[in-house]
């Protein structure tokens, strides 16, 4: 394919590296809030891609993903913030919110992966909203989450005495904190991208594949389908626990209002609507669905004022009934994704005919 | 055991508009195999809409009782509508696809829904005009209200009317022969489009006459008030047996049931650790047990997979 | 080692009121082609997904190579060394041809998630065996001219090749096939008869419901017949042939 080409020659390569180095500085000259904007899309490009190996490898549909994310979250917050008057490091933090969060991921798969698929959605629904209910109510008696006010004053990445808050001056530039886990998060990106794209074309991948074509085809040559099911679960579940404590200590604060069926929504739809299991449509999607709703926020309401001469419509609400427009039109008109992998768009392409 | 009685029957109460909305889910999934995510949107927007006609027409002068009525009537009416259009528009179109792509549309629905209604009727909560006497009885220890009493009545005879409906007119046995399956029963003449449409739109009056009811009962409604709402009579329809009218009825009060009790003893069970406001759980507890040892609920069919 | 690699002991089913199979024995030894005939609804696919773990038995069960055959698990029929093909032929029609084939090694191979996450010299090595041999596999059924197409684009007597090429990827001591000459002409059925030929004669026992008497007279060493569930009789297809209750069952009393 010509574009890979491109992309895999050095030229392309160099280009694209620099333009991924210089990219969290050419926001910051839009404010600092923007370099934070830049942020959440790599976070959530990670959470994504992490949600595709459930949703687009596997094909079980998990409407709860954002539990595993709380997991991780919550875990980071606990062990490392005035609140228990913990402060772990990060590298014993991360595996053990990881490793909480492929529990929860096994816990909620065993009796659930046999489910049809529609089922799995709903149950697994309930099983982001039961961590939600549990992380607003366990303050009493005995204080864990502390309930809807979250835990804050939450430690930031640091490695030794390297602290990713605050400005620091490398190589005679200023970086502020924001553009520090900038790079933090490109690099966990490029881990999970990596990894997608290994597993897909490898002995898992393909047998994960077959079961999302056809699960009894699948068992009768000897595939272990429950099994498989629950790697992908669990897997998904750890890199939702990852991206929750990273995301815990970027933002300093958390509490139970960032884990809602939304969100996990949200992710679910950067997944689909991006092009399901195809890797650059995942990450289109993670971007898009996290910026352009910014871009909507700081325009839309100048916008009106301008127009209108006052506020018609809540930013707020107008940014989420537009995302919910784009679930439909997409799903209507571009079922595969925005942009779908070329196998899928052939097999579109014909079924169309 | 004191609290018992009382858990009882507000489990009944709150277990008859359960199954008031769970009858829209289950329709729709017996016929369609979709879960329409929008229909816990449906209710909340009759609810609405009752508090905006009801409302103006009490202040406009009009007595209460006539008042009221026209509420229900619109709501039924803007209901009847809203379920034929998202029919229409956003499910016919996708009949023979996959199934991740209507659940998908489904959810986009519904938030598109929600905040619609929160655009038109603001983020507040809003009261619920009065339109049934407040008279108190006393049964044994219990307290009930004729609000109550009004309750379960109205959506005995809702559901009753749609057994009618289903049992004995040529629309309703058209509509389990399409459940039953749909090509054969296309053969034998019946209009399939019009069948889903109908199931849609009684579903959706069905959602209305709920929503009055929620109104009516807990006093305020919210535009979000749709959601849990949704997931809890879906739970009701799965755990009655998804596709089986009798089933969502029965969910619905077992599951208002489960509710009530689970909410009043809870603290008991669990030694002061967890309070009533965890009731919400419960719907998802089920619905888990339920899917894992008896996905086909209670009445429901085992469907076998021939290879 | 015993001659017998399969054997079904009293083997019932039944769907309701319908009895599927009625206390059937049969076995199938080492080495042969084994022919399963009888009427349509006369139980064969049933005995089969019975077999294959994808029907519990409400009676009776099945040895096979010595060890009783677990019910209700298809997964670990194949691992034993039993591999099938479908009547209405599932294929995973968005892989390819090749990619079909590959996965049929999934069983007998053991690269995990580390090993593809990591790529180590074991993994990359197990990867090479499994695409060589899915080659070898796809020239052995002939249609190695098709590897890169995706399975649903396949003509649909290249399906049921590639449906067998996957079957045999799987190493199987028996090879279980559903009506594999349904939809052919009598070209494709003579190279399909000479390709199961084959296959015995490089070690594969076969079990084979078929429609097409031809094929199945010609080609079996044993044939068992079944009508409404129950085995009429198990013998050489010349006796099979001849006998008076087969000859009804097929035309009726």
């Amino acid at each position: 394919m010509k574009n890979s080409r491109f992309f895999r020659s050095t030229v392309g390569i160099g280009l694209m590296a620099g333009a991924l180095i210089a990219l969290p500085f050419v926001a910051a000259l839009g404010g600092q809030a923007w370099v934070r904007i830049l942020d959440f899309a790599i976070l959530y490009v990670f959470l994504a891609l992490g949600l595709n190996i459930v949703v687009g490898l596997a094909g079980l549909l998990d409407l709860g993903y954002i539990a595993f994310y709380a997991v991780g979250a919550y875990t980071w917050a606990l062990l490392a913030s005035p609140h228990f008057g913990l402060h772990w490091p990060i590298w014993a933090i991360l595996p053990i919110g990881a490793g909480l969060a492929c529990f929860a991921g096994v816990l909620l798969g065993s009796p659930t992966l046999k489910l049809r698929g529609d089922y799995l959605a709903i149950v697994t629904l309930g099983f982001g909203e039961i961590v939600r209910i549990f992380l607003n109510n366990l303050n009493a008696p005995i204080n864990v989450t502390n309930g809807p006010q979250g835990i804050t004053l939450i430690d930031p990445v640091s490695f030794g005495a390297f602290k990713f808050s605050g400005v620091t001056q490398i190589l005679g530039v200023s970086v502020s904190g924001p553009q520090k886990y900038y790079f933090l998060l490109i690099a966990l990106a490029m881990l999970v991208i990596v990894i997608n794209l290994r597993l897909q074309n490898s002995r898992i991948g393909r047998a994960w594949q077959a079961i999302r074509e056809d699960e009894v085809a699948a068992k009768a040559i000897g595939i272990n389908t429950r099994n498989l099911k629950l790697l992908a679960f669990a897997m998904g579940a750890s890199f939702g626990g990852i991206a929750g404590g990273i995301f815990s200590a970027m933002q300093g604060f958390v509490s139970p209002e960032s884990f809602s069926l939304i969100e996990s929504i949200m992710i679910l739809a950067m997944v689909v609507l991006g092009g399901m299991g195809h890797i650059p449509g995942v990450i289109l999607g993670a971007v898009l669905l996290t910026v352009l709703p910014e871009v909507l926020r700081y325009g839309v309401g100048p916008l009106q004022m301008a127009l209108f001469g006052k506020m018609l419509v809540d930013p707020e609400s107008l940014r989420m009934l537009v995302f919910g427009l784009a679930l439909v039109l997409v799903m209507r008109f571009k079922p595969a994704g925005l942009w779908p992998s070329p196998e899928r768009q052939r097999e579109l392409a014909e079924a169309k005919q | 055991m004191d609290i018992f009685l009382q858990q009882i029957i507000n489990g009944l109460v709150q277990g008859s508009i359960y199954a008031l909305v769970a009858l829209g889910y289950t329709m729709v999934y017996g016929i369609m195999g979709l879960i329409n995510f929008a229909h816990g949107e449906v209710v909340m927007i009759g609810t609405l809409v009752t508090i905006t006609v009801a409302g103006s027409l009490l202040k406009a002068g009009m007595p209460v009782a006539l008042a009221g009525l026209a509420g229900l009537i619109a709501a039924v009416l803007v209901c009847m509508a809203l379920g034929w259009a998202l029919e229409r528009v956003a499910y016919r179109p996708l009949r023979n696809a996959p199934r991740l792509t209507p659940l998908i549309t489904a959810i986009g629905m519904s938030i598109v829904l929600q905040n619609l209604a929160m655009m038109i009727w603001g983020r507040n909560y809003l009261t619920f005009p009065s339109l049934l006497p407040k008279v108190d009885f006393e049964l044994a220890g219990a307290n009930f209200t004729a609000i109550q009493i009004i309750i379960v009545l109205v959506s005995a005879a809702t559901m009753g009317g749609l057994l009618l409906l289903v049992y004995r007119t040529k629309l309703g046995m058209a509509m389990r022969a399409t459940a039953q399956n749909p090509a054969v029963a296309s053969l034998m003449g019946v209009n399939i489009n019009r069948v889903i449409a109908a199931a849609f739109v009684i579903g959706s009056a069905l959602g209305a006459v709920a929503g009055v009811m929620v109104g009516t009962y807990y006093e305020i409604a919210h535009y979000q008030m749709g959601f849990m709402l949704g997931l809890k009579a879906f739970t009701a329809a799965v755990l009655g047996g998804i596709g089986n009218l009798a089933g969502a009825m029965l969910g619905g009060i077992l599951l208002g049931i489960i509710e009530a009790l689970g909410a009043g003893y809870i603290g008991d069970l669990t030694g002061g650790f967890l309070g009533s406001h965890y009731q919400d759980i419960f719907a998802f507890v089920v619905l888990i047990v339920v899917l894992m040892f008896k996905p086909s609920g209670l009445f429901g069919e085992k469907t076998g997979d021939r290879a | 080692m015993s001659a017998v690699l399969l054997e079904a002991k009293t083997v019932a089913k039944h769907f309701g009121g319908v009895k599927a199979l009625r206390d059937v024995s049969l076995s199938i030894r080492h080495g042969e082609i084994y022919g399963l005939i009888g009427p349509n609804g006369a139980g064969k696919t049933t005995f089969f997904n019975c077999m294959t773990g994808l029907y519990v038995p409400d009676g009776g069960g099945f040895v096979f190579d010595g060890a009783p055959l677990m019910a209700d698990a298809p997964d670990q029929a194949a691992a034993r060394g039993i591999a099938r093909t479908f009547q209405n032929i599932r294929l995973f029609g968005n892989m390819t041809a090749l990619e079909n084939v590959m996965v049929g090694r999934h069983v007998r191979t053991k690269a995990g998630v580390l090993g593809a996450m990591f790529q180590n010299a074991a993994t990359k090595t197990e990867e090479a065996a499994i695409r060589q041999r899915a080659i070898d596999l796809l020239h052995y059924v002939r249609i190695e001219e098709r590897a890169d197409d995706l399975a649903r684009n396949l003509s649909y007597g290249d399906q049921r090749r590639l449906e067998i090429a996957r079957a045999l990827a799987t190493d199987p001591k028996l090879l279980c096939l559903d009506e594999p000459a349904a939809g052919m002409n009598a070209t494709e059925t003579e190279q399909l008869r000479d390709l199961i030929d084959g296959i015995r004669r490089d070690g594969t026992t076969i079990l084979l419901i078929e429609h097409d008497v031809k094929l199945v007279m010609g080609l079996c060493d044993r044939v068992a017949v079944l009508d409404y569930g129950a085995l009429v009789i198990e013998d050489a297809p010349a006796v099979v042939q001849k006998d008076q209750r087969v000859i009804e069952a097929y035309l009726g009393a």
